[in-house]
């Protein structure tokens, strides 16, 4: 089959980081889980200091990003799969990025306030 | 093929008894639809309500117990318990896709089985989960 070869990378990049976020988003996942099992029955001093650890904030950090990152793909996937006007699906993904700035912008101010 | 296509009347209208007795999807469908609809749920307001709470509890000693009072209403502990389905479900339906990517498990037999394994485990995690509110 003869097919004509333009643009740039066939959306590979946002597959790709979508399934790389995908991966840490299930090991931040799994490891925070058993730090909250550990630290059973939670208390306040406990909780606070969970997010005291240097190397917590940044790997919440990270974290958010990365949810940030695959929400965006997979949102705007579901954008283009299932709103076809040009306009409503344009304003709809503005829409989500600012939720997702937003999102962003949150959970910095709660990491390191 | 004339013969074959005698058979059924076409065209097929999509009505809704058509689509809720006729048309039916396949399990593997289904773990598909639920990635979707799990994912968006998580995207909004899953993830708000997340971080409302990550603010709240992490804010002060007062803030920490009004979140946990917070987490015993009826009403709250039903969002959460659908919160925590959501992001079960979309977990285990996501390592699918994974080994999927992979060309694991792609042949119609194994692809049905992790399936109802993924359905399963989505419903398994969000009892154990889900067990820890009450």
């Amino acid at each position: 089959m003869k097919r004509l070869v333009v643009g740039a990378h066939y959306g590979l990049r946002d597959w790709l980081a979508q399934r790389v976020t995908a991966v840490f988003i299930a090991l931040y996942a799994l490891a925070a889980a058993a730090v909250v099992i550990d630290n059973q029955p939670l208390t306040y001093a406990a909780w606070k200091g969970i997010f005291a650890l240097g190397w917590m904030r940044v790997a919440t950090l990270l974290f958010a990003v990365s949810l940030v990152w695959h929400a965006w793909v997979g949102v705007r996937d579901i954008l283009m799969d299932y709103v076809k006007p040009d306009g409503l699906r344009f304003a709809l993904q503005v829409g989500v990025l600012l939720v997702l700035a937003s999102y962003l912008g949150w959970a910095v101010q709660i990491l390191f306030r | 093929m004339a013969s074959a296509s005698a058979k059924k009347i076409r065209p097929k209208y999509l009505n809704l008894p058509a689509l809720l007795f006729e048309i039916r999807l396949p399990v593997p469908g289904w773990v598909s639809i639920l990635h979707r609809i799990s994912g968006a749920l998580l995207f909004l307001p899953f993830t708000a309500w997340a971080l409302y709470l990550l603010d709240t509890s992490l804010r002060s000693e007062r803030g920490f117990e009004a979140a946990r009072g917070y987490l015993q209403l009826p009403l709250v502990k039903l969002g959460m318990l659908l919160f925590i389905w959501a992001f079960s479900h979309h977990l285990c339906a996501g390592v699918r896709y994974l080994f999927l990517d992979l060309d694991k498990g792609v042949d119609l037999r194994t692809a049905r089985i992790t399936s109802w394994i993924v359905i399963a485990a989505g419903l398994a995690l969000t009892a154990v989960f889900g067990a820890k509110l009450w």
